[in-house]
């Protein structure tokens, strides 16, 4: 009896290893049929004429024949540059004052960059358009105040898209180069300072070296989510900060220019893909994922330690000076007073839209001259705001059920195989996130286009489900991590077959990541508007789309209203799903 | 205690007190170390140990008490400006620069010209046997070479006081036994002012010159090993360092005890604080048989063999534990033989 138990032992993890790999499959099948494929034709469309379906470059020898589509290239690639490094700039003093935290205060602080995160990106544009306006908050108190007699030009221009662009992609910043920074021994500056480095130097050579993967991961994410953003441009910039994806807007809707719009998409697809390719050359693209860093070798690494070399002497004679110049105490409040001032930046715009939802005037003056709930009325009132409400929930819904599952599966087949494969899958679930949005929507619009889901809610849920998977898979992969595998193993031995495993010890004990995957991919859905911009017609629309379409026609109090109500839904998730990814 | 008082004092320290909040890392404590000695401190987890050497070393700001170096106090002086080397609990070596690199560091910090720097590096990696390794990273060794890049790291710029945490707690016992004669040499050679950190009592009374009893945020007791070892000052620093055999009891405060195994005689001139005391007799100082009328009664639980003597464990009449250590001259009894064990009453100690 023991000599059986003995040989068949060592057999049993291997079969293991390798059927785990299956739960990965539905989603592999998913992301093949309904984003790689679709993304693919796109860059086949883009060199094929629509008419003949021969092979043809008139697309690109179109873009190539004026210089308007190569400068909004530039544009973008600018605008995006620039968003990256302000984003970068002002994101790293505020992850390096949250991560060295003390831990309890760590989670509240968080809050203030999580909640930004997650607010929709229509609601914090609305917000700095109310804010930065002709008649904005700004103006109206500089005026008011009598400091500048004219408005000030704060919209419509490249300081209202940077400031709007900024705002978006600090919180991806900080979110990103956090878990880095967290990770990084903090006795390791210590040593440097025993060892006789002065604290400026200690932070250069030894912490700021450590913290460069997350800081080139956060400036990646940054740049491409940047590259494929529209509504800021649209809604903040002039003429001047027309952008890629809003060109990709017009060709399809508009101008009904498919194989334009896919020699566009597929400009910005590469731009992206080179981004990466640039950056896995230089850091590793497992960084992202929170592997280690590749360590450089050879001349580029000397280069880099003499470098920073340099910016550390320069900046301890910079904080000499500071030091002798403003005392040490008002030095130790240097970081502390520039965070608040950034999570202010953060918080604050969407806090002031709550005000003028209530307000009891026809026009969204600030302050209001009386408040009531009128707005609210005209909303609850409207059966087209409700459907869309309505819409948006059930969607929501939907998408947050299968992009759960598809991610748990995933999430557990990747923790418990150790293939040279893992990498890979895991690179492809996380691309929906890399991918621009804009690429994917545009692919799944041909797709949906010839299969009838144009305009259908099915349509809208798999749309939403490929772009909410990575979130998923990236939070239950959290939870594996430190979920202790042998409890399978044990309970494996104790005689529970996979089933009864996964349903008995594994689902119970890692319940608190699939509830914030699934409010995760909610919230991703509920405020999701590339794909329903595309994908949602005519009446059919969601609550974002239908934002969208007021903000083109004209701003209104029912859009604070509206704001309002999103902003609570969205918060209000992901208070409970913080609350449920972290047990204590 | 006088003798041991330090010639020069190297390094001082007066009433230093840690809180962080409502805890009490360190309860304000007073040492001074002389040059050039080996002071250990030694606690159970958690006593104020690392604690007490952030202090020395400036990385965490004392809430009261200061620390002197060379007859000038520190307060004021940064963490890089002490002339301390600190070898850290974990080591604490650079994970992005080689073995080289993590050396030549605090060299550079001291702008060494790049020549010396590397001469230096040189001669430390032969020192504690790394020339090999030079080019590798940190994670690229074992623990034990990780152990010794984190010494040569620290004792390649010569400061005259070096802290050391733990420095071997996560090595095995007979890389540990290597590595202590190795800091041993290394200290003699250097002549620096070592203050060492650990919780193995056999590994302080083997390589101090003094060492610090700590537990509960205090300074229990501080002396030489023999000091400690022979007279305990409490039941804590008896029980803590060595084996022994402590009898809980009322003190008549002349020359007896009273306990429930009995009323002990006790070594001429034995004073204690408090009525509230105890009676501490080492395992070797048991012998069978009464003497001079300390006696106590027990049944055998175990023998233990170990070559040069035998340790037998009885149980006395209320269940408790008594150890004895018998020589290899003695008649070992049998297992639940009852036994009746005494000690000459100058060989018991008398302590709070
Ligand atoms: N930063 C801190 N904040 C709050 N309490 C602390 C902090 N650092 C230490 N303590 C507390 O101070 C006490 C002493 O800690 P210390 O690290 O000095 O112990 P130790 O003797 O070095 O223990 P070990 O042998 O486990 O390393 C502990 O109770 C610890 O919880
Ligand atoms: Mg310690």
């Amino acid at each position: 009896m023991s000599a059986v138990t003995l040989s068949s032992a060592p057999a049993r993890p291997a079969r293991l290893r390798l059927s785990a790999l299956w739960l990965a499959v539905p989603g592999l099948v998913f992301l093949a049929v309904f984003f790689v494929y679709p993304v693919a034709q796109l860059l086949g469309l883009s060199i094929v004429d629509p008419e003949s379906g021969a092979f043809s470059a008139g697309a690109y020898q179109r873009i190539a024949a004026t210089d308007v589509y190569l400068r909004v290239l530039g544009i973008t690639f600018r605008i995006a540059g620039w968003t990256a490094l302000w984003s970068l700039l002002i994101g790293y003093p505020l992850a390096y004052w949250i991560a060295r935290l003390p831990n309890m205060f760590r989670g509240r602080m968080l809050l203030f960059v999580m909640v930004p995160f997650w607010t929709s990106y229509l609601v914090k544009t609305f917000a700095w358009m109310i804010v930065l306006g002709r008649n904005g908050i700004i103006n109206s108190l500089a005026t008011g105040s009598g400091i500048v007699d004219e408005p000030l030009p704060l919209l419509h221009n490249q300081f209202g898209v940077m400031v709007g662009m900024v705002h978006a992609m600090v919180p991806l910043a900080v979110m990103t180069m956090l878990p880095v920074m967290a990770g990084i021994d903090r006795r390791l500056v210590q040593a440097a300072q025993t060892l006789g480095a002065a604290p400026a130097r200690a932070f250069w050579l030894v912490y700021f070296k450590l913290s460069l993967p997350g800081v080139a991961a956060a400036g990646l994410l940054v740049f491409i989510s940047s590259l494929g953003f529209f509504i800021v441009p649209a809604f903040l910039g002039g003429r001047q900060e027309t952008m890629l994806a809003q060109l990709i807007i017009t060709q399809v809707q508009e101008l009904l220019n498919w194989s334009f719009a896919g020699a566009l998409s597929a400009m910005m697809l590469v731009a992206a893909l080179v981004s990466c390719l640039i950056y896995d050359r230089l850091f590793g693209l497992s960084t992202i994922a929170g592997g280690s860093a590749q360590v450089s070798t050879g001349r580029i690494r000397d280069l880099g330690l003499a470098l920073l070399s340099a910016v550390a002497t320069l900046s301890g004679h910079l904080a000499r000076l500071a030091q002798t110049l403003l005392g040490k105490r008002v030095c130790a409040g240097l970081l502390p007073g520039f965070c608040w001032l950034v999570i202010a930046f953060l918080v604050l715009p969407t806090l002031l839209v709550i005000p003028l939802a209530f307000t009891s005037s026809q026009f969204l003056e600030f302050p209001p001259p009386g408040y009531g709930l009128s707005w609210f009325q005209t909303y609850f009132s409207s059966p087209l705001w409700i459907q869309a409400t309505i819409r948006s929930f059930a969607v929501a819904f939907v998408t947050a059920l299968a992009a759960t599952a598809i991610g748990g599966f995933a999430a557990l087949a990747l923790a418990n195989s150790r293939t040279r494969w893992g990498g890979l899958i895991f690179a492809l679930f996380l691309a929906p996130m890399i991918v621009p949005r804009i690429v994917v929507a545009v692919g799944l619009f041909y797709l949906f286009a010839r299969l009838g889901l144009i305009a259908t809610d099915l349509g809208l849920v798999i749309g939403h489900t490929v772009l909410a998977i990575p979130f998923t898979l990236v939070t239950i992969a959290a939870v594996l991590k430190t979920y202790d595998q042998r409890l399978d193993q044990a309970a494996a031995t104790l005689g529970a077959n996979r089933l009864r495993t996964l349903t008995g010890v594994t689902i119970p004990l890692v319940k608190g990541g699939l509830v914030a995957a699934f409010l995760f991919a909610f919230i991703t859905s509920f405020d999701e508007l590339t794909i329903a911009i595309f994908v949602s017609g005519g009446v059919k629309t969601t609550l974002p789309k239908q934002m969208w379409d007021d903000m083109i026609l004209q701003l209104n109090p029912t859009l604070a209203a509206v704001s309002v109500v999103v902003f609570i839904v969205v918060t209000t998730m992901l208070l409970i799903a913080e609350r449920f990814r972290s047990p204590s | 205690m006088t003798a041991t008082q330090p010639k020069t004092a190297k390094l001082v320290v007066e009433g230093l007190c840690k809180r962080y909040g409502a805890t009490t890392a360190l309860e304000p404590s007073s040492l001074s170390v002389a040059e050039g000695e080996f002071l250990t401190l030694l606690g159970p987890s958690g006593s104020g140990k690392t604690t007490l050497l952030q202090l020395i070393c400036g990385l965490v700001e004392a809430s009261e008490g200061r620390v002197v170096i060379d007859g000038r106090d520190q307060s004021a002086t940064p963490v890089h400006q002490r002339d301390i080397g600190l070898v850290f609990q974990h080591y604490a070596l650079f994970p992005h620069l080689t073995v080289a690199e993590n050396i030549a560091f605090p060299l550079k910090m001291r702008g060494c010209a790049s020549a010396e720097v590397a001469s230096r590096v040189a001669a430390t990696l032969d020192m504690v046997h790394l020339g090999h390794l030079a080019g590798r990273f940190p994670r690229e060794l074992s623990g034990g070479q990780q152990q010794r890049v984190a010494l040569a790291r620290c004792f390649v710029y010569q400061p005259s006081i070096i802290l050391m945490d733990e420095p071997l707690g996560a090595l095995d016992k007979k890389l540990r036994e290597h590595m202590q004669i190795e800091i041993k040499r290394l200290h003699r050679e250097s002549g620096a002012t070592i203050v060492y950190v650990t919780h193995d009592q056999e590994e302080a009374l083997a390589m101090s010159d003094r060492i610090c009893l700590m537990n509960h945020a205090k300074i229990e007791q501080l002396g030489t090993p023999r000091d400690i070892y022979e007279r305990p000052r409490t039941a804590f620093a008896a029980d803590f360092i060595g084996i022994s055999n402590i009898f809980r009891g009322r003190w008549d405060g002349n020359g007896t005890i009273e306990t429930v195994h009995g009323r002990f005689a006790l070594p001429s001139g034995a004073r204690c604080q408090s009525q509230d005391a105890a009676l501490v007799i080492r395992p070797e100082n048991l012998h069978l048989g009464a003497q001079d009328g300390n006696v106590v009664n027990g049944c055998v639980r175990e023998v233990v063999y170990a070559g040069s003597e035998t340790r037998v464990i009885a149980a006395l009449d209320d269940g408790s534990p008594l150890v004895l250590r018998l020589g290899p001259d003695d008649v070992v009894p049998g297992i639940d033989e009852r036994i009746v064990a005494g000690w000459a009453r100058d060989k018991a100690v008398l302590v709070a």
